[in-house]
């Protein structure tokens, strides 16, 4: 377990893709052991950050660390990353993806793995080919989770599963967990998820517009999280 | 006692009162074992901390208390319980009669309108 206090910081990052910027400069620190929303509307750069965080792309400009270094091999094997897209492939089982993700990271436990299928109801020696599209995100999820990472970066876990799966889900995640860890959950399903929260990034636009602890929301404004992400973003 | 939790209010507060009254109800019987923060956390699907918070406060307050190798247990103090129990259903009362009396009932009329719904209670 690495000692400082934050997991992520980011320093004036920018990205660019050919003609827009998807991020400006922005500052960001993560702490250790915090259940985080990074919640924006679609296009706001979410997908962008968190693939900055997991050394998918390169920053124009700034720069990115996690545990105060910038990604690669090293951090990679501290991450767990949930990406907004599909990536098991057809002709493989459960089972097998279990043994995969087992020989690629060191901090994977198989025995959760199994665990986690078995309450959410999956059968570990399906093939992909013929699950839908929900089982998928949810077997995802259970490979995300099994791992004992400092970060979970999850981009859109809730998106794809059915309002009654999302409870299920929440509960997948606040339970498995590592202690002391961070998650990061990007969603636009603000009123899903802001109960599980204890901090709230919103973006627009590729900037941080705000970054506040939920409770404080509560209590400041009087409103829900939602709510208040509604009036700042109505256009 | 459902964990029914509004996203408009602090989190933490309404934790501290579920609690509280699931305590005051005997739902969590005198001297039980809690869940850990995580299961309590997922059953409530609420953030852990916030959690670990109302626990800590309920602590404070003497109706939990932790055991440092076996966990944390429902204080086996039934006279703090009662108390608390007696001490909140009298506000509620005091409460409804406030209320009963600002919809324009007199003394006498709630009193009888009381009487009468323990009846029909009763029956069923």
């Amino acid at each position: 377990m690495n000692e400082e206090r934050y997991v992520v910081e980011c320093r004036g990052l920018s990205k660019k893709y050919k003609n827009s910027m998807a991020l400006k400069q922005v500052d960001l620190k993560l702490e250790r052991g915090k259940i985080i929303g990074l919640v924006g509307p679609n296009g706001s750069g979410k997908t962008t950050l968190i693939k900055l965080l997991n050394g998918l792309l390169v920053p124009t400009a700034g720069e990115v660390l996690i545990n105060g270094t910038a990604p690669g091999p090293e951090t990679k094997a501290r991450v767990s990353y949930l990406p907004d897209n599909n990536y098991l492939s057809n002709w493989m089982t459960i089972t097998q993806m279990i043994d995969f993700y087992g020989d690629f990271y060191a901090d994977f436990h198989k025995e959760k793995a199994y665990a986690m299928l078995e309450s959410l109801g999956l059968n570990a020696k399906q093939k992909f080919k013929t699950m839908s599209k929900g089982m998928k995100e949810k077997v995802q999820l259970v490979l995300v989770m099994s791992r004992e990472a400092d970060l979970y970066c999850l981009d859109e876990p809730i998106a794809g599963v059915d309002p009654a799966a999302r409870d299920y889900i929440l509960r997948t995640i606040i339970s498995n967990y590592a202690e002391g860890a961070t998650v990061l959950i990007s969603t636009h399903l603000i009123a899903e998820v802001e109960k599980v929260l204890d901090e709230v990034v919103f973006i627009r636009g590729g900037e941080v517009i705000r970054h506040a602890e939920v409770e404080e929301i509560r209590e400041k404004y009087d409103r829900s999280v939602d709510a208040l992400f509604r009036e700042e973003f109505k256009c | 006692m459902a964990w029914e939790i509004s996203s408009e209010r602090s989190v933490y507060l309404q934790l501290v009162d579920i609690i509280r009254q699931k305590i005051m109800s005997g739902e969590y019987q005198p001297g039980q074992r809690m869940a850990s923060v995580r299961e309590l956390a997922a059953d409530a699907a609420v953030n852990p901390n916030t959690m670990q918070r109302a626990l800590a406060e309920l602590e404070r307050q003497g109706l939990l208390y932790t055991q440092r190798t076996s966990g944390r247990f429902v204080s086996e103090d039934k006279g703090l319980i009662a108390g608390l129990r007696l001490s909140g259903a009298k506000q509620r009362a005091k409460e409804f009669y406030c209320e009963m009396i600002q919809m324009g009932l007199s003394a006498e009329e709630v009193r009888q309108l009381l009487n009468q719904a323990i009846t029909e209670a009763e029956k069923e």
